[in-house]
């Protein structure tokens, strides 16, 4: 307990150290932004954007990225992209889920670290490079790319793609050589039907501008179906993304962590644990001793490793994600994280359900013909929900964390009236700082809760999965 | 909604393919390498250690068990020896005492024995003597009457002064 609030009292050190700087560059972010061609970039990463405007200050966290995009949106109003006036203002809702998205670029501090991409599509097959293509010989301060490679653009820290069906004056866009791009504008562009048919309706789409001309951008796939929005396009991008290589860094350390403690354990062979090795049974035998065997009885060997697995993944994963200044990755508030895990864990629980578990499910017995009409589709569809609750419970929970926090401090830059009322942007920062503070305190908390309630309901799955019969 | 608001590009709730695969990748990779080198050994060194301590507990308590065991036989033992040498001890008071009897009974015997024989003796003797005298007495009579025979039986009052000298000498016998 003592050493858990030693660590607390540590980010909270860290996130006032973190939150001055912040209130700081938001006094001097409403005024002189000279370099760039007015881009409304709202998902653009954090702090070395900061170093780049001002010159003078180098880390602080996602919270106050909500200044430069504010900062930037009110500039955009003066600036022009290939003659269209971009006039974003600051949408602090925007701002929190653009900073909790995934990302191609990594950034520590004031460094942005290039990452690997891959890139596929039908037309021009693998593209394999870094986001290093995508910025001047120097690595640009910045999540905008100014070089537009094989057609490919960074745009608020995200790989999108020059829609290589969009013409204009009849010709498409140079895909086969880097070309320079002055900036991005967002403008309503019409929304075609599969037939390629207007529907009449404009969606607010970014455009990327060569110097002459506007090329209309794509996202890259997304597996929703189209459900939020989203869907498949001309291309898919397997890069290893922000949240990527925060998951392969966590799983690293994981790894080494506990491959020293089971070392440790060899060695140590029947002595008391010692160091790290004390540290980490305490979490490895509350799994053991308070999630697997009540669940799971004698057979909660077999599914030891994967109940670990899933607690020291995730309670790694939100934790990093709140280390300021590294990263800031929202791995775990990701659907498509939450989801992964979550369907290994209803695959483990399906396949090693029992006859007992299925008989009980497809014809309870004891159970009138009248009322199994209900309860078996209520049952079968229990299935299902059952791993869509584990992945919406840990999203929500940890996305919502990372929203509330952008959200406090984006309210300094909305009360100062995006810089130019100091006095609302100091008096708004205090308690800004307060509530963070509160804030970073409670996710600390709840990154151990719900990677053990995630764990607890895996647990408890299996084990109504594979239980025997007793009757 | 504020996720499908215009403009808004990216945002969490899509899940990206290539997330997904990555994270499929990892998460699997991540969860065969923690079981077969991290979890599964901590999980076995923590079940040992467990046993050990059990085995550990239990042959304390065997332990335990035994050295009562011991202690009560010692106790036993202990207790069985003093009696025995109290046992040992009274067998040899009653050897002494029946010992000093014996040659108590055995002495007063032979004393007895030899008083009495003794007395026999004396018995015997002073019969011995007795007769002697008896004999000598018979001697001396006959002696007398020898002699009385031979003196002068003429004058009675010598005889009877005779006789009577004669008796008086056999008083003093």
């Amino acid at each position: 307990m003592r050493k858990f609030l030693i660590i607390n009292l540590l980010v909270i050190l860290v996130a006032c150290f973190q939150t001055s700087v912040m209130a700081q560059n938001h006094d001097h972010s409403g005024h002189n932004h000279s370099s760039h061609d007015g881009h409304s970039h709202a998902g653009h990463d954090h702090s070395s954007h900061a170093g780049h405007d001002h010159g003078s200050h180098a880390g602080h966290d996602h919270e106050s990225h909500a200044g430069h995009d504010h900062a930037h949106d009110g500039h955009g109003a003066h600036h022009m992209v290939c003659g269209v006036e971009s006039d974003h203002s600051f949408d602090i809702g925007a701002t929190a889920l653009h900073h909790i998205a995934d990302a191609n670029v990594f950034t520590i501090g004031p460094l942005h670290i290039p990452l690997p991409v891959i890139l596929y599509s039908k037309d021009q097959g693998v593209n394999v490079f870094t986001t290093k293509k995508f910025h001047n010989a120097t690595l640009a301060h910045h999540a905008d790319g100014h070089i537009a490679h094989n057609g490919y653009v960074l745009h608020g820290g995200t790989i999108k793609r020059i829609d290589p069906t969009y013409k204009v004056n009849g010709q498409s866009f140079n895909s086969n050589a880097d070309v320079d791009i002055k900036g991005y504008v967002w403008q309503p562009a019409p929304i075609y039907d599969k037939d390629g048919k207007d529907t009449g309706k404009t969606k607010e789409t970014a455009f990327a501008c060569d110097g002459k001309n506007l090329w209309k951008l794509e996202n890259s796939s997304t597996a929703d179906f189209g459900l939020f929005g989203g869907g498949f396009t001309s291309f898919i991008d397997f890069s290893l993304t922000k949240n990527v290589v925060s998951m392969l860094l966590i799983c690293l350390l994981l790894f080494f962590v506990f491959r020293s403690v089971a070392r440790a354990y060899a060695k140590r062979e029947g002595k008391e644990p010692k160091g790290l090795q004390s540290l980490m049974e305490v979490f490895v035998v509350f799994i053991r001793d308070e999630v697997a065997i009540p669940f799971l009885g004698h057979k909660w060997e077999k599914y030891f490793g994967l109940l670990a697995s899933i607690f020291f993944f995730i309670v790694g994963l939100n934790l990093f994600g709140q280390i300021p200044f590294f990263g800031n990755a929202n791995v775990t508030g990701n659907l498509a994280v939450t989801a992964v895990i979550a369907i290994i864990a209803f695959i483990v629980t399906n396949i090693n359900g029992n006859g007992h578990y299925w008989g009980h499910l497809l014809n309870p017995p004891g159970v009138p013909f009248f009322v199994k009409i209900i309860l078996v589709p209520v049952e079968l569809m229990g299935i299902f929900i059952k791993p869509i609750t584990l992945m919406l419970r840990l999203f929500a929970n940890i996305a919502a964390g990372h929203i509330v926090l952008v959200v406090f401090v984006g309210l300094i830059f909305v009360f100062g009236k995006e810089g130019t009322n100091i006095f609302g942007g100091y008096a708004t920062g205090i308690g800004s700082v307060l509530l963070s503070l509160f804030m970073m305190a409670i996710e600390l908390i709840v990154a151990f809760v719900q990677a053990f309630v995630f764990t607890l309901l895996t647990a408890s799955y299996i084990g109504a999965a594979t239980e025997e019969a007793h009757h | 909604m504020l996720f499908l608001a215009g403009g808004l590009e990216l945002s969490p709730i899509k899940p990206d393919v290539g997330l997904l695969l990555w994270t499929a990748i990892a998460f699997i990779v991540f969860w065969y390498m923690m079981s077969k080198f991290a979890f599964g050994p901590i999980k076995d060194a923590l079940k040992k250690r467990d046993l050990d301590i059990k085995t550990a507990l239990d042959k304390a308590e065997e332990a335990k068990a035994q050295i009562g065991d011991l202690e009560a036989e010692h106790k036993a033992l202990v207790a069985k020896t003093q009696e025995e040498r109290a046992a040992i001890l009274k067998e040899a008071n009653d050897t002494k005492n029946s010992i000093i009897e014996e040659a108590k009974a055995k002495a007063k015997s032979e004393t007895d024995r030899l008083l009495t024989n003794a007395k026999l003796e004396i018995e015997n003797q002073k019969k011995k003597a007795i007769t002697e005298v008896k004999n000598q007495v018979g001697m001396m009579a006959i002696e007398i009457a020898e002699k009385v025979i031979k003196k002068d039986l003429a004058n009675d009052a010598n005889q009877k002064s005779f006789v009577n000298q004669l008796v008086d000498d056999i008083k003093l016998n």
